[in-house]
């Protein structure tokens, strides 16, 4: 009788799956989000929610507007994504709905953002009107405002390379004004910004460290960097690695590289050069140069394994077919893989086994073994970009 | 340099060159405007860290000389020279899609 009792429970919890398993009535998946991403499709205004174990597509989600040049950030229990479009948009989506949630149109034109350190607010930086907006994470509604110095009468500077850091705060550049500004939260209502000028010419983007201590800023209208240490802000940003290009011709540079993502392996960090064919890299700490390494074109993303071991770069126009793996040991280019035209975005798996890359003019993204650097998987995904998986919730900066 | 790209920008728009370039090439330098050139000026060419490449914006432009910014680039502005990849023709082409209200 108990057998059979139980035979008929487990036939009426088979029926309320809808057939699919870890699928409940709604549409919503059961089940950890843990190796779950988000592949950003930029000419459609979609994304693909992947399963990072089983390199499938969960579910497309439509109607995210224009995602030239999208970033995403996390929720810290990773079910939520916060998606950034260039037309200003901010969606919320739940990944394990394939759904949006809510979606703001909170400026004209953005270029990223990032989540506080405890996961309550969002910030976006836009170019246009200038500034860097933070809003609610649980219902996008806005915070506090905060404009970029003026340029014009009408526009404000553009803001870049916004990260979180430690203690509430954001941290982001000004390009038109070469600024650093540091805005700490702790009192939402009350917004306390610490603007250190003149930091540099034209900075472009930056990132900070994953321990959040160094924020660093890539300058486009001068060779070198603008570093700061967090732990020491009355010590004001200064320069690195300056005078990289001296003697050399500065090349063209068909894509501007991003500072996204931290290249550190070894207590050197890995970082690209602007107008140069070349990945810098410099002692942490010191900041003094340790090397650099000729390459294969203009890098754009220069990404370290999470061991440290690899550094894998892609390159601008007219390069971008060609991704390159550095030793970081021997700091030699070990591998150049060809995997096709518009090899434009490298996400690892949390521990690096993995890397997938978006091939934008294949319609593809193709998963490498690391330790093989043999291709394993490719998945369908159209005019792919960026690929952020969810273990970026827990990682400063990401 | 730059006299004899403009010299040729000037000749072609007086000719009918223009119209001569093959519509495979066309899908092309379209694709190319909406995915490299939209990396900076945004996909649907409303602007991002360079300006927006719309008809109002432009307007102030002739085509000869945006078709001379395309070519040569501007100093002091990440805006990158892309003779290497784009004949005159071929800029002078896309500086009146520009000016004319192009969708890529």
């Amino acid at each position: 009788m108990r057998t059979l009792l139980k035979f008929l429970t487990a036939l009426l919890l088979i029926g309320s799956t809808n057939g699919i398993a870890g699928e409940s009535d709604s549409g919503c998946l059961t089940r950890g989000t843990g190796d779950m991403g988000i592949i950003v499709e930029r000419a459609s205004g979609s994304l693909k929610i992947v399963d990072r174990t089983s390199h499938s597509i969960l579910f497309h989600v439509d109607g995210l507007g224009d995602l030239s040049h999208a970033s995403a950030v996390y929720s810290r229990d990773e079910r939520y994504a916060y998606v950034f479009g260039r037309d200003g948009g901010l969606t919320k989506v739940d990944i394990l709905c394939g759904k949006i949630t809510k979606r703001v149109i909170q400026g004209g034109n953005s270029i990223g953002g990032a989540i506080s350190q405890d996961g309550t607010m969002i910030a976006v930086s836009n170019y246009e009107p200038g500034g860097v907006k933070i809003f609610s994470a649980a219902d996008l509604s806005l915070v506090a405002d905060i404009p970029a110095t003026q340029v014009t009468e009408k526009k404000g500077a553009k803001t870049v390379g916004l990260v979180d850091a430690p203690g509430q705060r954001f941290v982001f550049s000004l390009y038109d004004t070469g600024e650093i500004w540091l805005v700490d939260m702790s009192n939402p209502s009350k917004p306390v910004i610490e603007k250190h000028q003149n930091i540099g010419l034209q900075p472009y983007d930056a990132l900070i460290s994953s321990d959040g201590r160094y924020y660093i800023a890539g300058l486009f209208g001068e060779d070198g960097l603008s570093m700061m240490d967090l732990w020491h802000p009355e010590q004001k940003p200064r320069k690195i690695l300056e005078n990289y290009g001296r003697g050399n011709k500065k090349l063209p540079v068909y894509k501007m590289p991003h500072l996204e993502g931290w290249a550190m392996a070894g207590g050197e960090a890995f970082l690209p050069a602007m107008g140069q064919h070349q990945v810098l890299v410099a002692q942490r700490g010191s900041w003094k140069e340790t090397g650099r390494i000729k390459v294969h074109g203009q890098p754009v993303f220069v990404m370290a394994r999470p061991d440290g071991r690899q550094v894998w770069v892609n390159f601008a126009f007219p390069n971008n077919d060609t991704i390159q793996v550095i030793d970081t040991e021997s700091k030699q280019v070990v591998k150049t893989l060809t995997p096709g035209k518009g090899a434009l975005h490298m996400e690892f798996s949390p521990r690096g086994e993995e890397i997938w890359i978006s091939i934008r003019d294949r319609d593809e993204i193709h998963v490498f073994n690391t330790s093989t650097m043999e291709l394993t998987h490719k998945l369908s995904v159209k005019k792919p970009s960026g690929i952020f998986f969810t273990n970026r919730a827990h990682q400063t900066g990401l | 340099m730059l006299k004899a790209i403009l010299v040729t920008l000037i000749t072609l728009t007086s000719t009918a060159a223009v119209a001569d370039i093959h519509p495979d090439r066309q899908t092309e330098l379209i694709y190319l405007l909406k995915h490299d050139c939209g990396s900076c000026h945004g996909m649907r060419l409303q602007g991002g860290l360079g300006p927006a490449l719309k008809p109002v914006p432009l307007k102030r432009w002739t085509a000869e000389q945006l078709a001379m910014t395309i070519l040569s680039g501007r100093p002091g502005t990440p805006m990158p020279p892309w003779k290497p990849f784009i004949s005159p023709q071929e800029a002078l082409w896309l500086a009146k899609h520009l000016k004319s209200e192009i969708t890529p």
